[in-house]
């Protein structure tokens, strides 16, 4: 099976809250808050589709779309 | 001969009834004077199919029938003064909820364990007014086993229309008495069935605006129709709201549907009202020693007539107005201290001739105690 | 996302604190259930009071919002009535084990196939961060200034004890775990118990100094191990996670059905 490469991070900015849990917790280190203690995913390529953000979230706020 | 006739005890004529109304979930916890109920439920529902269960406690009774008659099931409890008093606060779910559901009450003496064994009307103001913050109840009593019968379907049916708990306040008296039933044929005695909605999958659902009627048609758990149901404050679809039009809102609903309609909830029975100088006002086991005396003095002339409540919540006050004006006096009697002649008192034009008749040792009211009262009245001495 | 079907997305961003581990285990639950392809149908969710019991507004099954510690009881009747379909019962330390305790004893004691999921963040949220029976000793709270001399219950000891057929404990950070043990225990057929550590970084956190909802997330990750492992041998202070017990016993639905079966029998 291929690897997932990404397509897109999908923030919702009006379900997070900024308690920096998937910023920490990201293997590769691919997001930040920002200045609106939102979080932005700043280095895509980096990426590699594990969705743990995604799967933590507190907020659901975040969706990892990929392809194959 | 196709009449069924029974010799039982006041809480099998209740446990007769429900089945009879179409009782198929019970939950229950062990407590006298209330246990027949129990015991007699536990032995008939599982041969009928139907679902009988004995809780860890009278709370999780309770709880455990307002689940089940969300998926619609008709349901009840019984118990006792600890078993109520520990029921209340699921009893306040039920109200807010809107979960039809039959709540058996077989009085005992209080406060606290008081006396397991004897008889007692000491629960009257508790059913109204145990659970908290404002409200409304429907709270029927009965004196003899052929009203249990009836009184038990009615409380089945008032829940199903009103979507409401409705308490049935037996005492001990009458639960552990026995005597003739005569158990209606099917279909004799008309049964309330649940209301259920006839909104189709995929239109919106709100299972809790009323109709026109005032009536809310309910969907089951489980089936297509998924909302929620809380003890907060909701809107229309069961989710929580505080915003204080719906908060104004519910509260009213919940307060009218059974307050607006007093009249049509009241039950009762009437003996000789109409020239009676003397009117005794009685319900459940006291009503029985009311009668006897109402009969006995009638056959000599003297003119004392009898108003049987069987509907004590909500209180019918403009009946008892009506039924109490000719008389000189009226004498309520009851097994307390005086909870429905607080009501009574409120309800008559002139308080000051409301008299109590009671006792308060765990022994029964006996006509001679009524005697005494009403020879204080006319004036005879004691 | 899939998950947002079983969502009631008009009440999000829902009511939970920034970093509340409650929303992380609405996450997973949703993951399990979403892996199994249940049908909205047939869950019916109850919960009680408190932080934790919010859950049910925020899922798009048939939900039932009930009273302090008495969810499972609620979940009982309804499952009685209607065994086909899947009680879950997410609730908090207080609710379940406080207030409730008596009734979580019970339904494991009986074991009736609910899904019990306790969210243990150690403390009251809702009420203002009182300490409850999973606190633990040595622990501030709003009403324990000078430390709680209360020792906790351990879950999984107690559900053993009481008969669960299912019990397992896992944490917010183990998030795959979490989705896969609850996936496991609603599959379970009799009383199953899911122990969460969800953090409170309002409450708990603050009170005790345990830094924020990320450093709590780490101190799950470095203080608990697998059930069994090596490192449990070096470090018995280590907190195990994984499923403790996965037994088969009659389950009391069917326990019912059969007593039935006897009374139509004798009638």
């Amino acid at each position: 099976m291929a690897k997932p490469k990404l397509e897109k991070h999908h923030i919702n900015n009006d379900w997070c809250k900024g308690c920096g849990i998937c910023v920490a917790l990201c293997p590769k280190k691919v997001l930040e808050l920002d200045d609106h203690e939102k979080v932005s995913a700043l280095r895509p390529q980096d990426c590699i589709c594990c969705k743990l953000c995604e799967l933590r979230c507190p907020d659901l706020a975040i969706e990892v779309e990929t392809k194959e | 001969m196709s009449e069924n006739i029974k010799f039982v005890q006041g809480n099998e004529a209740c446990a007769e009834a429900a089945l009879y109304a179409g009782l198929n979930f019970y939950a229950g916890y062990p407590i006298t004077p209330s246990s027949e109920i129990t015991e007699f439920l536990a032995s008939r529902l599982p041969q009928i199919g139907a679902k009988f269960m004995q809780m860890e406690d009278e709370i999780s009774s309770l709880c455990a029938i307002i689940g089940a008659s969300l998926t619609g099931c008709k349901v009840m409890t019984a118990t006792s003064g600890p078993g109520f008093s520990l029921m209340q606060e699921a009893l306040g779910y039920a109200i807010m909820a809107e979960i039809p559901c039959v709540i058996v009450n077989v009085q005992r003496g209080g406060p606290s364990t008081g006396l397991p064994t004897h008889g007692s009307q000491g629960d009257v103001n508790q059913a109204r007014w145990g659970t908290h913050g404002d409200h409304a109840i429907i709270a029927l009593t009965a004196s003899n086993h052929q009203d249990i019968f009836a009184l038990t379907v009615e409380a089945f049916n008032l829940a199903e229309i009103y979507r409401t708990p409705v308490i049935l306040l037996l005492d001990e008296v009458v639960a552990h008495m026995r005597e003739r039933l005569v158990v209606p044929q099917p279909g004799e005695m008309p049964l309330v069935e649940r209301l259920k909605t006839s909104v189709k999958e995929g239109v919106d659902y709100h299972p809790y605006l009323p109709r026109e009627d005032g009536r809310l048609p309910m969907s089951d758990f489980g089936e297509v129709h998924r909302y929620n149901v809380t003890g907060l404050f909701h809107d229309m679809w069961g989710f929580p709201s505080s915003e204080p039009r719906a908060v104004h809102g519910l509260l009213r609903h919940l307060v009218d549907k059974i307050e607006n309609r007093v009249n049509q909830l009241a039950r009762y029975k009437e003996y000789y009202i109409e020239d009676a100088k003397h009117l005794l006002v009685s319900y459940g086991s006291s009503a029985r020693s009311a009668r006897h005396i109402v009969e006995k003095r009638r056959s000599r002339g003297e003119r004392l007539g009898l108003l049987e409540l069987q509907t004590l919540w909500p209180f019918p006050d403009e009946i008892v107005r009506e039924k109490c004006a000719a008389a000189q006096s009226v004498i309520v009697v009851e097994q307390n201290m005086g909870q429905v002649l607080q009501s009574v008192k409120l309800a008559v034009d002139k308080p000051d001739k409301v008299f109590l008749a009671n006792r308060i040792d765990g022994v029964f009211i006996m006509p001679a105690d009524i005697l005494k009262i009403l020879r204080l009245i006319q004036g005879k001495g004691v | 996302m899939a998950l947002k079907a079983y969502l009631r997305e008009r009440f999000f961003p829902h009511l939970w604190c920034p970093g509340c581990g409650h929303g992380t285990v609405l996450n997973g639950l949703l993951q399990a259930i979403e892996k199994m392809g249940l049908s909205r149908n047939e869950i019916v969710m109850v919960s009680g009071i408190g932080c934790s019991s919010r859950i049910t507004g925020y899922v798009d099954f048939h939900t039932l919002h009930t009273i302090h510690g008495r969810a499972l009881a609620f979940a009982t009747g309804v499952k009685m009535a209607r065994p086909e379909l899947n009680l879950i019962v997410p609730m908090g330390d207080g609710d379940a084990l406080a207030i409730g305790g008596n009734h979580f004893i019970h339904a494991a004691r009986r074991n009736i196939d609910i899904t019990a999921i306790v969210m243990n963040n150690r403390i009251y949220g809702m009420t203002g961060g009182q300490f409850s029976p999973l606190s633990g000793e040595d622990v501030r709270a709003t009403t324990a200034p000078y430390l709680t001399i209360d020792p906790g219950f351990d879950v999984v000891e107690l559900s053993k004890a009481a008969g669960a057929t299912f019990v397992a404990r896992t944490t917010t950070f183990h998030i795959k775990q979490m989705a896969d043990i609850i996936q496991q225990a609603i599959l379970h057929e009799g009383f199953s118990v899911v122990e969460i550590f969800s953090q409170c970084p309002t409450y708990f956190g603050r009170k005790n100094k345990a830094g924020d909802a990320v450093d709590m997330i780490a101190y799950y990750k470095e203080n608990t191990t697998p059930i069994g492992s090596k490192a449990k041998k070096e470090n018995p202070n280590l907190i195990e996670r994984g499923i403790f017990v996965q037994n088969e016993k009659p389950e009391y639905c069917n326990q019912y059905e059969q007593l039935v079966q006897k009374a139509m029998k004798g009638r």
